[in-house]
């Protein structure tokens, strides 16, 4: 992504076993540096990042890293950059400020460490420069945060148009950070980002239909089935399944049921699952899908505050699910339904009177219910 | 007197010719709203029939507020066109805008807080990605139900929807202020706090129930505005004890990293401020119940 928009860097392949990997740094030659890709920072601690001296240490850095577990992110991909001979290490980041509602560029000369740390340690070292988001960055802003990171005026003048270009990727690319650490000047004097982390906003995808798969390759296959089917769902390790609508609701309900579950042999939320707002049956019973295609899945809880959701089309969703399913539903399913045509939605459960289905009055009774399922 | 919308609010929906405007239109004129028109530059000049009510349709905010007087402007717009809206809403200087849109991009709802913060802030934003705000008995801007909870004297700000709905349901033996859902996106333009701020100076609200969620700080922020200016007593309900670390739960803004924006960090917080904290939306409820019966009558 850095080399489209000009971001100068080293020559990288990309491997996904470690026979390429081998043809990779066999193709560029010389001292490579193999990375894990994943979706999440502190690789290089993990074990994600390895220098290999020839193709066959760079096959047996893939073998390593291929498979990894990076917190919870297994690699399935690697690249094998070019060695540089580095003289000095910086670091430079611009990123999504939440809490003031702005952009942040954060900037130090020194760099290559665990940034996290610096902060910590000599937050005077790193630089925090607040970015409008309007203006954003031009070569007087960069200026300014290259100085205020150390640089000095011959150093800052060569990375300025650097954080230029980076300002450019995190706004071409709606992302929420764009990290470069380290950022090195090389003992020919060239600055080169050597490694980085871009992270992007999904609700811009609209603008980027060309985007790569690199962000779903790691997703667990409960995952990549909900995602197909537009639901926003996220697998966690526990035996109650969850579905409700919002997500304010769902992560409440999530904490609801591991309480109730301290009172049950400690089970615990076997997932995430928001329906959204305005859901129809089709969407309930895409959503009981998933579910109840989970094996640790014992149990499910349907909580559902019917705002723009009607509780007759949620209930319509159960039993069509269970229809469906026929004699292969052997999962208890406790319900709560209120708000919007809830007594409709009641009414159209109790008359299906479908063995597995418990209709449950209030939220924390429900939740108790489906912990006590779970931990027969 | 409720705060941000009252029985005086005159509202133009932005959108309301699409599928989600028309539907929430309709919702919101059954609920009582008093909707005086709709914003599409395509349809300027048309009068749409909505459950018996006419209508106009304005090319601009800035037309639409000269011809009615409207003072609020709820927002239906699609993702790709929110900000173009949300800015016009702005340089038109209506007093409220209200962005129901769900997934706008960030870097959009960035830009519009930023050109809001350049222009003075004339126009109080709400959202976006949120339900909206009601005050019940007034008025309701936005798709919050109106059969929930009559009028009364808690004041509800909270991030999420449903949790509001449920919020709402819990407390409706004894009614509420105004509820206003601020929204879970990473960038909003009505924090806990200015809502905090509201409730304190409004005469109708007596105690305040506050409802957060993991990621950001804006729980932190609140709690340590309310052990400096709040007088008032209040009650929380945090979500997301346990989302585990790094990954999005729905709202964007819903991601815990590291140690800081987690709901045990936000509890903390609260009950260092002296606020009390349910662990649920149930007993929250409780502990808000009988903060309103200690209350001096």
């Amino acid at each position: 992504m850095f080399e489209r928009y000009g971001v100068p860097v080293l020559q990288g392949l990309i491997a996904d076993t470690p026979e390429e990997a081998e043809a990779a740094a066999a193709k560029i030659g010389g001292l490579t540096v193999v990375k894990a890709q994943v979706k999440t920072g502190g690789r290089g601690l993990a074990g994600g990042v390895k220098v290999a001296k020839t193709p066959a240490d760079a096959k047996e850095a893939a073998q390593k890293i291929l498979g990894l577990d990076i917190k919870g992110h297994i690699v399935k991909r690697v690249m094998i950059a070019e060695g540089a001979s580095i003289a000095k290490e910086f670091y430079f980041s611009v990123l999504l400020d939440r809490s003031n509602r702005t952009f942040l560029s954060l900037c130090s000369v020194e760099g290559g460490m665990d940034i996290e740390q610096l902060a910590v340690e000599r937050p005077e070292a790193l630089a925090k420069i607040a970015v409008d988001a309007v203006r954003g960055i031009d070569k007087a802003k960069a200026l300014e945060i290259a100085k205020a990171g150390g640089f000095d005026d011959e150093l800052a003048e060569k990375v300025a148009d650097v954080f230029v270009t980076l300002y450019g990727v995190f706004v071409k690319e709606d992302a929420t950070l764009v990290e470069v650490n380290p950022l090195v000047l090389t003992t020919d004097g060239k600055i080169l980002a050597l490694d980085g982390k871009v992270s992007l906003d999904e609700n811009a995808d609209f603008r980027h239909t060309d985007r790569t798969d690199l962000e779903r390759d790691d997703l667990d296959p409960l995952e990549a089935k909900a995602k197909s089917m537009d639901l926003n769902y996220v697998k966690l390790d526990g035996q109650v399944g969850i579905i409700g609508n919002g997500a304010g609701l769902v992560m409440s309900t999530l904490d609801v049921v591991a309480y109730a579950g301290e009172k049950h042999g400690g089970v615990r939320p076997a997932n995430f699952l928001d329906i959204g707002g305005g859901a129809s049956a089709e969407v309930m019973a895409a959503g009981l899908d998933v579910i109840l295609g989970d094996p640790q899945v014992k149990s499910v809880f349907v909580n559902v505050f019917g705002g723009i959701t009607a509780c007759d089309a949620v209930a319509n969703g159960i039993v069509g699910a269970l229809e469906t399913l026929g004699s292969s539903a052997t999962k208890p399913l406790v319900v709560r339904l209120d708000g919007n045509n809830v007594n409709e939605g009641r009414r159209i459960l109790a008359e299906y009177a479908h063995p597995l289905v418990t209709v449950v009055e209030t939220m924390d009774e429900a939740a108790d219910k489906a912990a006590e399922l779970a931990n027969k | 007197m409720a705060i941000f919308l009252n029985e005086n609010s005159r509202i133009i929906v932005q959108g309301m010719t699409g599928a989600e405007g028309m539907k929430h239109t309709t919702r919101m004129l059954k609920s009582g709203s008093n909707i005086v028109g709709g914003v599409n530059p395509r349809k300027a000049g048309e009068t749409v029939e909505i459950d018996g009510t006419s209508l106009p349709v304005f090319g601009t905010v800035a037309e639409a507020m000269a011809a009615t007087g409207a003072n609020v402007s709820v927002i239906f717009v699609p993702p790709a066109f929110a900000k173009a809206a949300i800015v016009e809403a702005i340089d038109a200087e209506i007093g409220l805008a209200v962005a129901i849109t769900e997934g706008i991009p960030v870097h959009d709802s960035a830009a519009a807080w930023a050109y809001n913060v350049a222009k003075g802030q004339k126009t109080r934003l709400i959202g976006p990605n949120c339900p909206g705000i009601i005050s019940p008995g007034k008025s309701n801007a936005g798709i919050t139900p109106s059969d929930i909870t009559g009028p009364g004297p808690i004041g509800l700000v909270s991030k999420s929807g449903t949790l509001t709905y449920q919020m709402m349901f819990e407390l409706r033996d004894i009614g509420m202020s105004t509820a206003i859902g601020i929204g879970g996106d990473p960038v909003i333009g009505t924090t806990h706090i200015d809502a905090l701020a509201a409730f304190e100076a409004d005469p109708e609200t007596k105690a305040i129930v506050l409802i957060g969620e993991i990621g950001g700080d804006s729980e932190e922020k609140a709690a340590e505005y309310i052990k400096k200016h709040v007088t008032k007593p209040v009650v929380a309900y945090v979500a997301g004890f346990t989302a585990p670390e790094g990954k999005t739960m729905g709202h964007a803004g819903a991601i815990v990293s590291g140690s800081a924006g987690t709901a045990q960090a936000k509890k903390e917080a609260f009950e260092a401020a002296g606020v009390k904290v349910g662990k649920t939306p149930s007993e929250t409820a409780a502990l808000m119940r009988e903060v309103y019966k200690s209350l001096p009558a």
